[in-house]
């Protein structure tokens, strides 16, 4: 059973027609080819599927592709503006903040989420907010660290 | 996941008239984080899925004579940062906050995790020990049914199969109460809890004596369970360490817990004990 949704991924207008059991992650990596957005655990709990559904972060693996019908999907390839990467993105980069980089699309993603609503986060409120996004190298203090000094790219 | 048919009706009108539809084989969904699981390990896989996310008005939390009400639609997320919430019932906010993390509060809503009715979750230990009631919808009407009256097994509730939950009426605490939820997590911050407890208390004016005393329990029984014999040991009693222990001694009655990888049966059972007093105390200690 297939239903007809129309969609903006990153600014970009989409409509398709996608079965009604399709995940949200497998439309934007399968039908739309955006593979930056990985799936890990399956089950919401360990974040590397993060995207944003009006700007407020959902593990696209819980999120049936129906749910983008009408919304605004943003995903780790939209961060960057203008050929230039998001202050999150070269803060990661500056500090260190990933090691494999199986878990960092959905790390930055949810530290742009946090970063929209807080442009200047403390240690505790990085940690609360990120606490499910899991990351098995870097023993996660060079990620809050990125997070903390994000601001210093921001223009 | 099996193909479904999938609707997303305007109104609750269109919701019951749906679910009347597609009968059993339906099933509603709001948030989704319990639902896509349990369709993804098909332990459930229904044949219609009714959408919730068009549906106005279910998403509000006002204050009115003399209780906060939430909408069904609410989100975790919504409800932790609310300023009503977070002014009349911080245990509430508080209690929240402590569901799994900040992307599931985003997506999960209330309704649709009381729905749920896994005996594990937070928010139903406070809003028994709050005295809150749920509002259920059907195409014949609406009721009203007590917090502690809804959950009837693991994983079941009273919910009607053409019945859906579409919002939260919670009672503001008397005068000279106060209010806690702990909840013992021994492995990670996320978990559900190996046993929690929430307890709301009124004391007198002198704040030396219990008036009035209500205490819940979740993750120690096939539902969330009121811990009546604890509270029936310190009404009208004065406040005392001994009595405070007494009363997380006779919580034991109510609990009958599996063994599971979050802690054996006996040890939650001894838990429990532990966390009805420590959250006695810190409900007095917030009494204002």
């Amino acid at each position: 059973m297939d239903k007809k949704i129309k969609f903006r991924v990153n600014g970009t207008e989409h409509e398709l027609e996608v079965p009604t059991n399709r995940l949200l992650v497998d439309m934007l990596r399968y039908d739309l080819g955006l593979t930056g957005t990985k799936e890990g655990c399956s089950v919401g709990v360990c974040g590397a599927c993060t995207v944003l559904i009006d700007g407020e972060m959902v593990s696209s693996c819980l999120a049936l592709a129906v749910f983008a019908d009408g919304r605004d999907v943003t995903t780790v390839e939209g961060l960057a503006q203008d050929g230039e990467l998001h202050p999150v993105q070269q803060s990661f980069i500056r500090y260190g903040g990933f090691q494999c980089g199986i878990c960092t699309p959905g790390q930055v993603v949810a530290a742009k989420a946090l970063l929209d609503q807080n442009p200047r986060p403390n240690e505790e409120e990085i940690k609360d907010w990120m606490m499910g996004n899991l990351c098995r190298c870097t023993g996660y203090y060079k990620i809050i660290e990125s997070i903390e000094k994000a601001h210093e790219f921001a223009k | 996941m099996i193909a479904f048919d999938y609707r997303t009706p305007g109104s609750l009108e269109e919701v019951y008239a749906d679910l009347k539809e597609a009968g059993s084989d339906g099933k509603i969904i709001a948030g989704g984080t319990a639902l896509v699981i349990m369709m993804k390990q098909q332990l459930v896989q229904p044949s219609c899925v009714i959408s919730l996310r068009n549906v106005s008005g279910l998403s509000d939390i006002s204050e009115n004579n003399g209780s906060v009400h939430i909408g069904g639609l609410v989100s975790h997320a919504h409800l932790d940062a609310s300023d009503v919430v977070q002014g009349k019932l911080p245990v509430l906010g508080a209690t929240y906050h402590h569901v799994a993390t900040q992307r599931v509060r985003t997506m999960a809503t209330v309704g649709g995790g009381l729905a749920h009715a896994d005996p594990n979750q937070d928010p139903p230990p406070t809003f028994i020990a709050l005295g809150a009631s749920f509002e259920l919808g059907s195409a014949g009407g609406s009721r009203s049914v007590a917090a502690e009256d809804f959950f009837s097994d693991y994983y079941e509730t009273v919910l009607e199969p053409e019945e859906i939950v579409t919002g939260v009426s919670v009672p503001l605490m008397a005068a000279n109460s106060g209010a806690a939820y702990l909840k013992f997590l021994p492995r990670s911050a996320d978990d559900y809890a190996t046993v929690s407890a929430a307890a709301v208390v009124t004391l007198d004016a002198a704040k030396s004596t219990i008036q009035d005393v209500r205490i819940a329990m979740g993750s120690v029984n096939t539902t969330p369970v009121r811990a009546t014999a604890s509270e029936d040991v310190l009404r009208g009693q004065p406040v005392k360490a001994e009595g405070l222990r007494e009363a997380g001694e006779k919580a034991k009655e109510h609990t009958d817990p599996v063994s599971d990888f979050r802690g054996s049966g006996s040890y939650k059972t001894q838990m429990a004990a532990v966390f009805v007093r420590r959250a006695l105390e810190a409900a007095i200690a917030n009494a204002s």
